[in-house]
């Protein structure tokens, strides 16, 4: 497990990354932003909160979000609670997978710092490092009422075009996340049977 | 002046078929006691699909993304909506029939050539539907086709003219039964979902489809369901005016919305055994009388 202080830290929000320029891109944004898919990738304990906040009780549906079932047709990633090394390169490939644009929500607080399993040798503690995170829920886990809320949150974001983190992660990739994800995993080999 | 017509059929398709599947996803989370999405929903979905980015598995994959969307728009024109038809005499059930399995083809195509194995076993699902469903559909309308001696479309819509005592829902009962389980086949309403089953082989087909090929099929979807609405309107509830035949094709969806929001999912050899059993059945005595004793044909009130 690599130490916070081996990682790079460099500016990752040089240079401009709002896409709201022209009448088009806010076209664009304004269906992205009021038609999510999230992709039901559970990691953590999070996962739990997420059915009632798709059913009854909570209905994700009226605000435009509903469950998917693969990254090709997703649009946001959630990442529900503590993320062990061995997942996050689950989560890698998933997130490489997924359509542009795409989103990434962080749960509770250890995907922000650990949480309380910071000192653990088989949990990654920070996700910005690997991922770029578009938005934090905070929570311990977050109850329904915040994972709306937060959802709320991101769709206000993608209208406004500053939900930009998968344009940071093409900018950034070789010289931030790359390097980061190698430090951590170690080597990463992709065997492609299909095309070999 | 047809390809006129053509055109704006596709249009009055998509725009009343896109708003009717709002209103369904609306109906349904009203039986699930949910409140539900927005009524212009699944516009929002199939523009955002088309904005997003999108990547290729190969040529058959985008071939078969077309062949299946252009196969299905190509159908639309060819159904009699309402008396509009906008090539005259081609509105016939053999032909919309066909054309049909164009974009059913063109799907399992793209779908087997992205080379997941999840895909293949959602396509073969779907064609084993396919034969499910088709059976007990076809034998009522050869029925039909029998009685009156001609396959036309507008055709079997003039016979019902003048009253709803004349609509085949009544001169046929048992056929329109068959007709309206086989559509909820058709449409992969609840029961009969097998074939896109999200939790089990993670969406069939569409596994690997995303963004502007997603937006695609969702597209092809819709025109697909108004077609297939469409043909149970004109064969047994009698087509009618354009206000008229909306209003029957809205109760008939929703009313397959309502059946299916309260049902769970068939596994695949029980969808063929249960087509084969009793609407096999019901369609066969359907055709018998039809053909031997006249009854709904010659003989009606």
């Amino acid at each position: 497990m690599a130490m916070n202080n081996d990682f790079n830290e460099i500016n990752l929000n040089d240079g401009d990354l709002n896409d709201t320029i022209t009448f088009w891109d806010k076209l664009k944004n304004v269906f992205r932003g009021n038609s999510l898919w999230m992709l039901h990738y559970c990691t953590g304990c999070g996962a739990v909160e997420l059915p009632p906040t798709m059913t009854s009780r909570f209905d994700m549906e009226r605000i435009g979000m509903g469950p998917m079932a693969t990254p090709r047709q997703a649009d946001v990633l959630l990442i529900t609670g503590y993320l062990s090394v061995k997942t996050l390169r689950r989560v890698i490939y998933t997130y490489e997978q997924m359509m542009e644009p795409k989103y990434v929500v962080g749960f509770g607080s250890c995907t922000l710092n650990g949480g309380i399993y910071y000192d653990s040798y088989a949990t990654i503690n920070k996700l910005d490092y690997y991922l770029p995170v578009d938005l934090y829920i905070a929570g311990c886990m977050p109850r329904p009422e915040a994972v709306m809320n937060g959802f709320k949150k991101l769709m206000d974001m993608i209208k406004k075009g500053e939900a930009t983190g998968w344009k940071k992660y093409q900018r950034h990739y070789e010289d931030y996340y790359s390097p980061n994800q190698i430090r951590s995993l170690g080597e990463v080999y992709v065997k492609d049977e299909f095309h070999e | 002046m047809s390809y006129l017509i053509g055109l704006m059929l596709i249009v009055i398709a998509f725009l009343w078929q896109v708003t009717l599947e709002g209103f369904q996803r609306k109906v349904t989370a009203k039986v699930q006691r949910r409140v539900g999405p927005r009524w212009y929903q699944t516009f929002m979905d199939i523009f955002k699909a088309f904005s997003k980015s999108s990547i290729s598995h190969g040529f058959i994959y985008d071939f078969g993304a077309m062949m299946t969307l252009g196969g299905t728009m190509a159908t639309v024109v060819f159904l009699p909506f309402s008396g509009i038809v906008a090539f005259n005499g081609l509105d016939n059930f053999f032909v919309i029939i066909y054309l049909l399995a164009v974009g059913s083809l063109g799907m399992a195509m793209s779908a087997v050539g992205s080379g997941n194995p999840w895909a293949s076993i959602g396509v073969m699902r779907a064609l084993t539907q396919m034969v499910g469903y088709e059976v007990p559909f076809m034998i009522v309308v050869f029925g039909m086709i029998f009685g009156y001696g001609t396959s036309s479309i507008s055709a079997l819509v003039e016979v019902q003219a003048g009253g709803f005592l004349n609509w085949h829902l009544l001169r046929m009962p048992l056929g329109a039964i068959v007709g309206f389980i086989s559509l909820m086949g058709m449409l992969a309403k609840k029961p009969y979902d097998t074939p896109i089953a999200p939790a089990e082989i993670a969406s069939g087909p569409l596994v690997e489809y995303g963004g502007k090929h997603l937006g695609m099929l969702m597209l092809q979807h819709e025109f697909a369901v108004f077609i297939e609405v469409g043909l149970f309107v004109n064969l047994f509830l009698g087509g009618g005016g354009i206000v008229a035949y909306l209003i029957k094709y809205a109760a008939v969806y929703l009313f397959a919305t309502i059946i299916s929001a309260v049902l769970g999912r068939f596994k695949i050899e029980q969808v063929v055994y249960h087509f084969y059993k009793v609407p096999l059945a019901l369609s066969l005595i359907q055709a018998a009388v039809v053909i031997f004793t006249g009854l709904g044909v010659e003989i009606w009130l």
